[in-house]
């Protein structure tokens, strides 16, 4: 039943390896996040492990029966929460970052256009 | 091993998913480039989901699901659509229950599909691997669904879950019964059993567990808990990818298990606790200990300032560090202190904001109140940057923070002991603007308000603030 589910089996030993070099490179990739970026790390770190939807998907598709249908539909549901509404909210928080506060909102569309237009 | 051609496109996509990660993680290290960076990461995510949609749909030897496709369209649907209008109507402040929640679905998700991978193989036992990640899926995956929800109830300051500590009776006894019934069961199914109420046992036991782990857990400590969940859910999502065989969930959740447990260590750090201390439940009570106004400290008397002094000293100072604390987001007052900085910067003084990494009730959450204020991050700093520079700062204005920043931390026989904290007393002059004379989470008495430097400003910090930009103002 579970060849159904895999894309091609995968030896155990490989994915352990997977496995133990993406917690090293999570390890050095996000030692060098500064505090300030902090809330929205753990919000997009959050947003990858939604990932979980490619499983989700994987389920609802192989199911034949109530049990695994009801199951696979709040995988879905659930994953897809966590996928959209992470990166979405991450994208909130980022675009507030700014170096200099941002100029009065009418003034910024025009700046854009006289700026397209030059070009 | 065999791909066809199939196989190896479906791969290779979710392996340029995985890239696209990796890079979005990496481009967080600057406000400047982690928006580009969160969208890259999206777009990994599209990717990866594309692929395994087309590999669904055309995969060879297959019938097409109807049922199983309209479930997934309809759940797309319903949690899309639901995330997408909570993250959008979100407040900042309410943040950490919003994350906390998505950190639960998450864990959810993943522990569901171990559940239904358990139950397809049909008295059957699974081979000791899949068998092995099968449990560990469920139990992790089910202790961050009811430990987040309960995390995330916290923050809100639902009735059932109250943000001070619930200590449940006889909770260290319940966690034993639930571990034994866990390891029992787990070593049961091990050794070649399939066993659906073991199983049930087992996912019982550990959404308990998530519970009695989360309820004894105090608001101020929730920055170390959050990252611990979210360690979890990694951890569980990379486990469903060994059950369903799948590197990018493999990888993705690995990414994510050493990111939250790199956050779990930093947040424990600058607590000055371990994390099972925090976990056992130690010190302090909940958020707010307010006690009678102007008792004096230990000893040294408290000197108060009168906010025309206050108001002097800011304007005509060329050098300022506000120390922001949760007080101040609870009192909604980071605009007004934006305002006051901009009045201050406007009469030529040099403004910037000292970040404790625990200011906030998730990490790092107190420059996002902040940025959403629109103060401009180079004026963020943190601890280890700014500590240097209080000795040049002529005044420091202390907002709704407390134990971070006493100088009791440095010496041996507090409980704050060895906890890093913000060197504000060596600032030439010290506003400390605060309600009461109220003990911070670690309750003690703030050797900082009885520095011969230090005036206090009994107010609160919205009101406070509204009247100091008026008094600025009218110099």
């Amino acid at each position: 039943m579970n060849g159904d589910t895999a894309v091609t089996s995968m030896p155990i030993d490989l994915a352990f390896t997977i496995f133990v070099l993406a917690i090293m490179c999570g390890v050095a990739v996000i030692s060098k996040v500064p505090a300030t970026l902090h809330t929205p790390l753990m919000s997009g770190a959050n947003s990858i492990h939604g990932i979980v939807l490619v499983g989700a998907m994987i389920i609802a598709v192989t199911a034949d029966n109530p049990v695994s249908y009801v199951i696979s539909f709040l995988a879905v549901a659930f994953a897809t929460l966590n996928v959209v509404g992470g990166y979405v909210v991450t994208d909130r928080m980022l675009q507030m970052f700014r170096k200099r506060p941002a100029a009065p909102k009418a003034a910024a569309p025009k700046a854009d256009k006289a700026s397209k237009a030059e070009g | 091993m065999d791909l066809t051609p199939l196989d190896a496109i479906v791969r290779l996509i979710w392996l340029a998913g995985a890239v696209g990660f990796v890079i979005g993680l990496s481009q967080m290290n600057s406000p400047a480039t982690a928006r580009t960076g969160n969208l890259i990461s999206a777009s990994g995510m599209a990717m990866a989901i594309g692929a395994t949609a087309l590999y669904l749909l055309v995969r060879p030897g297959s019938t097409f699901n109807m049922t199983g496709w309209i479930i997934i369209l309809v759940g797309i649907a319903v949690g899309g659509g639901y995330g997408l209008y909570s993250a959008r109507t979100v407040k900042m402040t309410a943040m950490p229950q919003l994350v906390s929640l998505f950190n639960a679905v998450g864990g959810g998700a993943a522990a569901l599909i171990a559940i239904d991978e358990y139950l397809r193989h049909q008295g059957t036992v699974p081979g000791l691997q899949e068998n092995v990640a099968t449990v560990l899926d469920i139990a992790i995956g089910s202790i961050t669904f009811t430990g987040s929800l309960i995390a995330s109830g916290k923050l809100m300051g639902l009735r059932i879950t109250p943000s001070r500590p619930v200590m449940i009776p006889g909770g260290r006894l319940v966690t034993i019964v639930l571990a034994v019934v866990a390891i029992a069961g787990a070593g049961y199914l091990f050794t070649g059993n399939y066993n659906v109420a073991v199983m049930v046992a087992i996912l019982a036991a550990s959404l308990i567990f998530g519970i009695t782990l989360a309820m004894p857990i105090g608001g101020a400590d929730m920055p170390v808990v959050i990252s611990l969940l979210n360690s979890f859910t990694g951890t569980a999502v990379a486990m469903a990818g060994f059950v369903l065989n799948n590197p990018v969930l493999i990888i993705a959740g690995a990414l994510v298990g050493a990111s939250g447990a790199i956050l779990t260590k930093l947040m424990a750090d600058a607590m000055n606790r371990s994390i099972l201390n925090i976990m056992i439940g130690g010190f302090g009570g909940g958020d707010s200990t307010v006690s009678s106004v102007g008792a004096g400290g230990p000893g040294g008397s408290v000197r108060e300032v009168s906010l025309d002094d206050a108001a002097i000293q800011l304007a005509y100072a060329s050098s300022v560090i506000v120390v922001p604390g949760y007080g101040l987001a609870v009192a909604q007052a980071q605009h007004a202190c934006r305002e006051l900085a901009d009045i201050l910067e406007h009469r030529g003084v040099e403004v910037r904001y000292a970040i404790h990494p625990v200011a906030g009730r998730m990490p790092g959450h107190m420059n996002v109140l902040l940025a959403e204020a629109n103060v401009p991050y180079p004026q963020l700093w943190e601890m280890e940057d700014i500590n240097p520079e209080f000795n040049r700062c002529d005044v420091a204005l202390v907002i709704g923070a407390n134990d971070v920043t006493n100088p009791a931390a440095r010496r041996p026989g507090s409980p704050v002991s060895g906890m890093p904290i913000l060197d504000v007393d060596h600032a030439k002059s010290i506003i400390v603007m605060k309600r009461s004379m109220g003990r911070g989470y670690a309750g003690i008495d703030n050797e900082l308000y009885v520095n011969p430097k230090t005036g206090m400003l009994f107010k609160d910090a919205k009101a406070g603030l509204a009247e100091l930009i008026a008094a600025v103002k009218g110099l």
